[in-house]
């Protein structure tokens, strides 16, 4: 048992802590606040305390656990929302009230829950570390239950299918280690895998701009960095709903509480349009808001993503958003100017680059221990200080990710959204993807998408002359490409979150309407060369049907893009026709 | 009992002391700092070590020395006595009431640096709080538990705005107690009488707790300031079911406070000086707004203040955006052309305001008006700009339309002064302006709406003579 020398904040240091390691628990103080060692020298140690250290003594006891900070993993997980340390917050309210007090010792797992566990092996089997000793039914989910990556040997016995509890031994090895439905395994080790694979698969997001334009794979990273107000949450709500995964790891790290709420008001309420159950059944939230303690917000980025990497172990595709990840970044900040580390850009501690490389690099597609496929794919999203993308957290996040969704300010007020600036972003995933698309999707998908990019680029540079001289002064060929990026910009880029049919988007039917519009600009160039006019052009109702294409739910969209289709022939032509 | 005194100070500097054998006092501890004279002065333990506790001074340090001065513990942590009879009186930045009239007698004494509210206790805040100005309550409504800043410059009115939301605010529905918590950190001698004035002369002061901390107050107690204020009005509204609007003016002088501060005691600094921890610490009081299940109360946050050089990218609007859950924005080129409140609202938004809304909380009507409103006074502006170079004659008979709309809509429906609307008048107003419209230039309005509404509300004229 050591002493506490010294507090300042969340930064404690003790000395004569016998057999301390570094990022070992320790309980500080009377009180037993939680806390973790984050550096040695010689008989002291440094701590962060993951609580409010407000009247804490010098002097007083701090205790190690001797053990890492770990999580127990394991059935009971899902339709949670728990601290940054895998305290489930429910049972804080039940222990302390509507304000989270100090020293609360709960665990992240029901106990006295029984499942209902269906063996897969028998006795004599040899199992190795994260093979699958058998299933738990968790709402419409199968929770496969792993030997921990780090065990293994011939099973001597294993109980039969029935009901068990996490702390029922449901299986012992010839070496004596006795088996449970969960396992602990700390937070700051990847948790181990057979080997990496190709991220050839796209991760959809059911946003046409993402999914078209700047796609992410199934085990591939994105940043999303935007000033406020410009959409960071909403975006990533969205892709937790819709997104193609079969669990959604939700870190919100140091946000607003009442966002929170957000999620857990409206996810309970929504169905999952994979299994048609509520979506917070395959959903964990990890809330850290941003007046909780910051070391714990530290802590809440590696609980994610080890969460994520124990779902992904059992063959699962999950999909992780770190919002925000700046703020953990500031966490990292805050501890270190504690510490008196010396700082690099902005006051941040010259490891930053290398923390958040360690975090996203565990995203992936890899064949698991048991040998099947599972994959993370990570979404961080980034808050820029006064919107200014060079600040050292944005770049450093830049340098790690594969996916670059910029969000702008300026789309937000002109309510433009997603409010993804097409010209800023980028996807470094196209060319791993392109054979996917065009075997799932169609075959000239790529160059479709090429097109839709020219008619954006060049409505762009059609708006910077329409500002020096007014749309007047444009031939009627440039005033129809003008009118025709504006189509794709409402009528393609524009997802209505809010509309029900809208909110999420096929493949199939985002590439539907990137013909019509296509279509549409084709036909208007031979129309204009016969001698209609723009305004023959605009007040065709093959516009407005392009307009409502969006709305038009999946299964009737088909037979919608055959109608346009005939439509479209004979469009445009107004008084030339007559 | 003889209270322990400690008297090895060694060093003071800016508005820190250093002591040495007080390692029994608590990290967060209240203490009383004698200089000798008898003269007693309050201070906090901010870091405590075998060596050396430093400690926090929360007056001006001149006058203390190293050999005459003596620390004595007051508290664990810094309290507020709470009691239900605060309402109605006020008070310095520290918690003394600074009316004439003796100390509360405290029901409770509660640490005024609070515990976070458990995200799973907390409710969706959706219900409507009116605060009687049309630009607010129709574009960009506030909710009860939401905290939504005014984003303002020197030299404009938010002070004046500030006292008219305290005076005007309230819930609707029968029998909701409603109170104001006004705190005021780094206000001149000015603004306090200001301020005391408007309170006692227009009444709002029966229903207010005010915590007012002048400019020539230290430093130290602009920090406690919030927290104080912030610490009564979870009291009054967790503990008494008021519905509880606190009013946080000027946020800037409590970051310039913070960055003081930080900088005596020699910290690595953010941008632009300010402490790399102020999204945390400013998070520490924004999030003290909520509204919680099980509890009829609810906490709601107006927090001011002035953006250095009117630049939204400054580190304090900044950080405060990422936290709060929109803004309202005072412009300048309003308010030098009189209008009062300057609001502009295409930069303003309520994150919350959809929740608060619609039939039942305010009208049936209120989202798409507002959005109507926001869309024609977005291309009336628009069209300032086009005919500050083509001129007016350029324009078409509905453009001319739209700019005269947008003249209106600053000098009818923003410009109230201090009269006070209720939701339905400033609604009725709203639609009253775009009267000039024929309906189909309401794109933003289902039909249903505009055949109750449209052309029906009343005379413009009338409506805000009114």
């Amino acid at each position: 048992m050591g002493t506490i020398k010294k507090i300042a904040g969340p930064a404690v240091i003790a000395e004569n802590l016998e057999g301390a390691k570094m990022y070992d628990i320790v309980r500080v103080g009377k009180e037993k606040l939680v806390g973790e060692i984050i550096r040695l020298d010689g008989d002291t140690c440094f701590v962060q305390v993951y609580e409010d250290t407000n009247g804490l003594m010098v002097g007083e006891p701090i205790v190690s656990t001797g053990l890492p900070l770990a999580l127990e993993l394991g059935p009971g997980l899902l339709n949670g929302i728990f601290d940054g340390i895998l305290r489930p917050l429910d049972k804080i309210q039940a222990a302390s009230g509507i304000f989270i007090s100090r020293g609360i010792e709960v665990s992240s797992l029901d106990r006295s829950k029984k499942w209902d566990f269906t063996p897969h092996k028998k006795v004599g089997d040899e199992v190795k570390g994260g093979d699958i000793l058998g299933t738990v039914p968790e709402f419409s989910f199968t929770h496969k239950i792993l030997v921990p990556p780090d065990k293994g040997g011939k099973i001597k016995h294993i109980v039969g299918a029935g009901q068990y509890t996490i702390d029922d031994t449901i299986a012992e090895l010839e070496d004596g280690t006795k088996l449970r439905l969960a396992h602990y395994w700390p937070v700051r080790k990847a948790r181990p895998f057979q080997r990496k694979l190709d991220p050839n698969q796209p991760f959809l997001t059911g946003m046409r701009i993402l999914d078209v334009l700047f796609p992410l794979t199934a085990g591939g990273t994105a940043a999303i960095p935007g000033p406020f107000g410009s959409g960071k949450t909403v975006t990533q709500q969205s892709i937790a709903k819709y997104g193609d995964a079969n669990i959604v790891v939700y870190v919100g790290c140091g946000e607003r509480g009442n966002e929170m709420t957000d999620v857990l008001v409206e996810f309970p309420e929504l169905e999952d349009p994979q299994t048609g159950r509520p979506l917070m059944e395959r959903t964990i939230l990890v809330a850290n808001t941003s007046n909780m303690p910051v070391a714990a917000r530290e802590a809440s980025l590696y609980t994610g993503i080890t969460l994520a990497e124990y779902f992904r172990d059992q063959g699962y595709k999950v999909s992780l958003m770190a919002d925000s990840t700046s703020r953990w970044a500031e966490a990292l900040r805050e501890i270190a100017s504690r510490l008196e580390e010396m700082p690099a850009e902005e006051g941040y501690p010259p490891y930053l680059s290398s923390r958040l490389s360690s975090f996203y690099e565990r995203a992936g597609k890899v064949v698991t221990l048991a040998g099947e496929q599972g994959a993370v794919s990570v979404i961080g999203a980034v808050s820029p200080a006064g919107g200014d993308f060079s600040e050292p957290v944005t770049q450093s996040t830049l340098r790690i990710t594969g996916g670059f969704w910029a969000l702008d300010a300026g789309l937000a007020r002109a309510r433009h959204f997603p409010a993804i600036n097409w010209a800023r972003s980028y996807s470094l995933f196209l060319n791993i993807l392109e054979p996917w698309y065009r075997e799932h999707v169609a075959p000239d998908f790529p160059e479709v998408r090429g097109q839709i990019i020219s008619i954006l680029q060049r409505e762009a540079e059609l708006q910077q002359v329409v500002q020096l001289v007014g749309p007047d002064a444009l031939q009627d060929a440039e005033r129809l490409a003008l009118e025709v990026g504006r189509i794709a910009r409402e009528d393609f880029l524009q997802q209505n979150g809010f509309d029900k049919v809208d909110a999420s988007c096929s493949m199939a039917k985002a590439y539907g309407i990137m013909q019509m519009i296509i279509a549409a600009y084709k036909q208007g160039e031979v129309a204009l060369s016969k001698g209609a006019t723009i305004s023959d052009f605009l007040t065709d109702p093959v516009i407005e049907k392009i307009g409502r294409a969006r709305y038009v739910p999946e299964a009737e969209f088909p037979a919608y893009k055959a109608e346009f289709d005939q439509m479209i022939k004979t469009a445009f032509m107004g008084a030339v026709k007559a | 009992m003889l209270k322990k005194e400690y008297n090895a100070v060694t060093y003071v500097s800016g508005p820190l002391l250093f002591l040495e054998g007080a390692a029994d006092l608590a990290y967060g501890a209240i203490v009383n700092i004698d200089d000798g004279t008898g003269r007693i002065r309050g201070g906090q333990v901010i870091e405590v070590s075998d060596q050396y506790t430093v400690l926090q001074v929360f007056e001006e340090t001149s006058g203390l020395n190293l050999e005459k001065t003596t620390v004595s513990l007051v508290e664990d942590v810094a309290r507020l006595g709470v009691s239900k009879e605060m309402v109605g009186r006020a008070f310095n930045g520290i918690g003394k009431p600074i009316d004439g009239l003796p100390p509360v007698v405290a029901d409770k004494r509660l640490p005024i640096n609070g515990a976070p509210i458990n995200p799973v206790a907390r409710e969706k805040p959706e219900e409507f709080i009116q605060t009687g100005v049309s630009a607010i309550d129709v574009n960009m409504t506030l909710v009860r538990g939401q905290k939504l800043p005014i984003f303002s410059g020197s030299g404009l009115p938010h002070n004046e705005l500030a006292a008219q939301i305290a005076r005007q605010a309230k819930v609707l529905g029968e029998g909701e107690g409603f109170a104001v918590v006004f705190a005021a950190m780094g206000i001149t001698q000015r603004e306090v009488s200001y301020f005391m004035q408007e309170f006692e002369r227009t009444g709002a002061l029966s229903r207010s707790v005010l915590f007012l901390n002048k400019a020539d107050d230290p430093t130290v107690e602009r920090l406690l300031t919030p927290r104080m204020a912030l610490t009564a009005a979870e009291y009054l509204a967790f503990e008494h079911d008021y519905h509880v609007l606190v009013i946080l003016t000027d946020l800037t002088n409590y970051c310039e406070a913070l960055r003081e501060i930080g900088g005596a005691r020699e910290e690595i600094p953010g941008r632009r000086g300010y402490p790399g921890y102020m999204y945390t610490d400013l998070a520490s009081l924004y999030e003290r707004a909520g509204v919680v299940h099980g509890k009829k109360g609810s906490v709601t946050q107006i927090p001011i203040l002035s953006m250095p050089g009117d630049d939204i990218t400054h580190p304090i609007p900044d950080l405060t955006g990422y936290i709060t859950e929109g803004q309202i924005f005072i412009a300048r080129d309003l308010a030098q052309q009189g209008i009062f409140p300057p609001i502009n609202v295409q930069p303003s938004l309520s994150r919350l305001m959809n929740n608060g809304i619609g039939k039942g909380k305010t009208r049936d009507d209120h989202k798409e008006l507002a959005d109507q409103l926001f869309s024609s006074y977005a291309r009336g502006v628009n069209l300032r700009r086009l005919v500050a170079i083509t001129g007016e004659d350029a324009l078409t008979e509905t453009d001319k339309k739209y700019l005269r709309f947008a003249s209106n809509f600053e000098q009818k429906f923003i410009n109230q002064g201090q009269n006070e609307r209720s939701i339905e008048e400033s609604l009725n107003i709203g639609w009253a302006l775009l009267a000039d419209f024929p309906a189909s230039e309401l794109k933003r309005i289902r039909r249903e709406y505009i055949e109750k509404y449209h052309q029906k509300t009343g005379k413009l004229e009338e409506l805000v003579r009114a």
